[in-house]
């Protein structure tokens, strides 16, 4: 566990080792990454290289096998610290709940007994919907959303449970453009606050302009650093294969 | 004489019977939209026929040590025991094979094995088995005092148990990652459901019968969550309308002779269901 040595600390998250076996097929193969403090991450890589398994081991929502540590101790531990917001398609949009009450969910950890919720709960989760311009759809139903209206609603739902560690899976699929602006700009506000934010990512032309850190990952991590050392022809290649046709990393390099 | 009943004349007895069944059907409502929003409402099934051989086995060992074969507690107790076997076993076979047919292999075999049980008492010839039937299709007819009071206090604990559950059960049935991940064990709410499913099934033993407990237990939930958007207000209504059905099954049932009581209240439910579907059957979500 003292891999990072003295960087511990400055690391959000560590993983070391992570590995897990379904079956006959491995979905990931020893896949070791660091997350520095205050960075912002995106991990990129082809469709089965289990990004999103990734995420979920991290967070000992799947059992692998491996090192994981969230500021510098155990993730269970750190779990207060950390907020994840799950792929668009994981979640069940007939349930019956309104968009205030997905995001009071995020403040259970603050509430009372077994989730009493106060007033000042209540401001408290209208001002997590504020920040992200959700705040006139409070009492409608989850499932009366558009995708980036409920993506959104999610990420209040992280907001609202005062993390500084960020886990998003693929938060920009299937959103508007509005969305996808409204999202980065609440991301990067909070970076600049020195949260940690880590994205499953899947459109190589914005990995420039909006993160600062990449992990390149298919299985294991084949690439891991700052954008403009990491995000390369070459590296791509090596994770995607060679039949990657656009170049994204030189139309973005400014 | 059902007008009688409705209005709270049928005497102290069946008025006391009405107010515990409509107490059970509150619980059954609540429990039952938790259930159906967790997808478990099957399970509920196969939990209540399984309680059949442990009422049989119940009923032989308290004629066997001198006893009352028919006194309700004992009766529940082997229920709830063979129960939590079937349970358990739905769970243990779903590791191997899909849950639903899992549930469907262990409710069989136990109504089986109950089936079986129930017969071999009747052939015996001791003590008086005949209200052992109740149990299958409930009758409410002629019942104990201190009986309606298990039932009513029994559906009123698990009304108020949900109640204080209401929230960490709506975070694991909606997203139990994210409830993992905010300090709430799914596993450990699931099972708190399960047993608070159970205790509805044992004290519906005498009303609605274990066969149809699984009507009253899904009936008014899929019916409320056609009119509310909010897990609380769908439990909330789905208690009212189980209410309403099991008090007016359980005096219709108390007032005209042999009418078995599950059946009737269940009978209402579909009615409120039906009546629903036609007016916001149209409504997507």
């Amino acid at each position: 566990m003292q891999a990072g040595g003295d960087a511990g600390h400055r690391c959000a998250l560590q993983v070391q080792g992570l590995t897990l076996r379904y079956n006959d097929v491995l979905a990931l193969d020893g896949a070791t990454a660091r997350f520095p403090t205050g960075s912002m991450t995106a991990i990129i890589g082809p469709n089965g290289a289990g990004k999103s398994t990734f995420l979920k081991s991290v967070l000992g929502l799947v059992e692998a096998e491996g090192a994981v540590s969230a500021f510098g101790g155990p993730v269970a531990q750190a779990m207060p610290r950390i907020a994840y917001v799950p792929q668009r398609a994981a979640v069940d949009w007939s349930f019956p709940v309104r968009v205030i009450d997905v995001v009071l969910m995020g403040c259970y950890r603050k509430t009372g007994l077994l989730g009493r919720i106060d007033r000042r709960m209540t401001a408290h989760a209208m001002a997590a919907l504020a920040r992200v311009g959700m705040q006139d759809f409070a009492r409608r139903q989850i499932g009366a959303l558009s995708g980036g209206q409920q993506q959104r609603v999610f990420l209040a739902r992280a907001l609202a449970q005062g993390a500084d560690l960020f886990l998003l899976d693929e938060p920009f699929a299937g959103v508007d453009a509005a969305t996808e602006s409204a999202i980065i700009s609440v991301l990067k506000s909070l970076r600049d606050g020195g949260a940690t934010i880590i994205a499953v990512h899947h459109d190589l032309t914005t990995v420039a302009a909006y993160f600062d850190r990449v992990v390149l990952m298919n299985r294991r991590t084949l690439a891991e650093g700052p954008v403009a050392e990491t995000f390369t022809r070459d590296a791509l290649a090596q994770a995607y294969g060679p039949a990657l046709m656009l170049d994204p990393t030189g139309s973005s390099a400014v | 004489m059902i007008w009688q009943a409705l209005m709270l004349q049928g005497g102290y007895n069946s008025v006391l019977v009405s107010l515990g069944a409509a107490l059970l059907g509150a619980a059954a409502g609540a429990a039952g939209a938790f259930l159906t929003l967790r997808r478990r409402a099957l399970m509920s099934d196969a939990m209540a026929h399984a309680t059949l051989p442990g009422i049989g086995l119940a009923f032989l060992a308290m004629v066997s040590l001198g006893g009352d074969g028919r006194f309700l507690p004992g009766l529940m107790l082997g229920a709830a025991l063979t129960a939590g076997a079937g349970l358990w076993a739905v769970q243990r076979l779903a590791r191997q094979m899909h849950e639903d047919a899992a549930t469907g292999a262990v409710l069989a075999s136990f109504y089986g094995a109950g089936i079986v049980i129930l017969t071999l008492i009747q052939g015996l010839g001791t003590g008086r088995p005949a209200g052992l039937e109740s149990v299958l299709l409930g009758s409410t007819a002629g019942m104990l005092r201190a009986d309606a009071l298990v039932i009513g206090f029994g559906g009123l604990a698990v009304s108020l148990a949900l109640w204080a559950l209401r929230r960490p059960l709506a975070m694991v049935a909606f997203d139990p990652l994210h409830a993992s991940m905010m300090g709430v064990n799914p596993r450990r709410m699931d099972a708190a459901l399960m047993a608070l499913v159970l205790a509805v099934v044992l004290v519906g033993l005498n009303v609605t019968g274990l066969i149809l407990i699984v009507a009253l237990l899904v009936t008014p939930a899929v019916t409320a969550r056609m009119w509310s958007t909010t897990v609380t207000g769908t439990a909330t209504l789905s208690a009212l309308i189980g209410a309403a059905c099991g008090y007016v099954g359980a005096a219709i049932s108390a007032s005209v002779p042999d009418l078995p009581t599950g059946p009737v209240i269940v009978l209402l439910a579909a009615g409120v269901f039906a009546l629903t579907l036609l007016i916001r059957g149209h409504r997507d979500g």
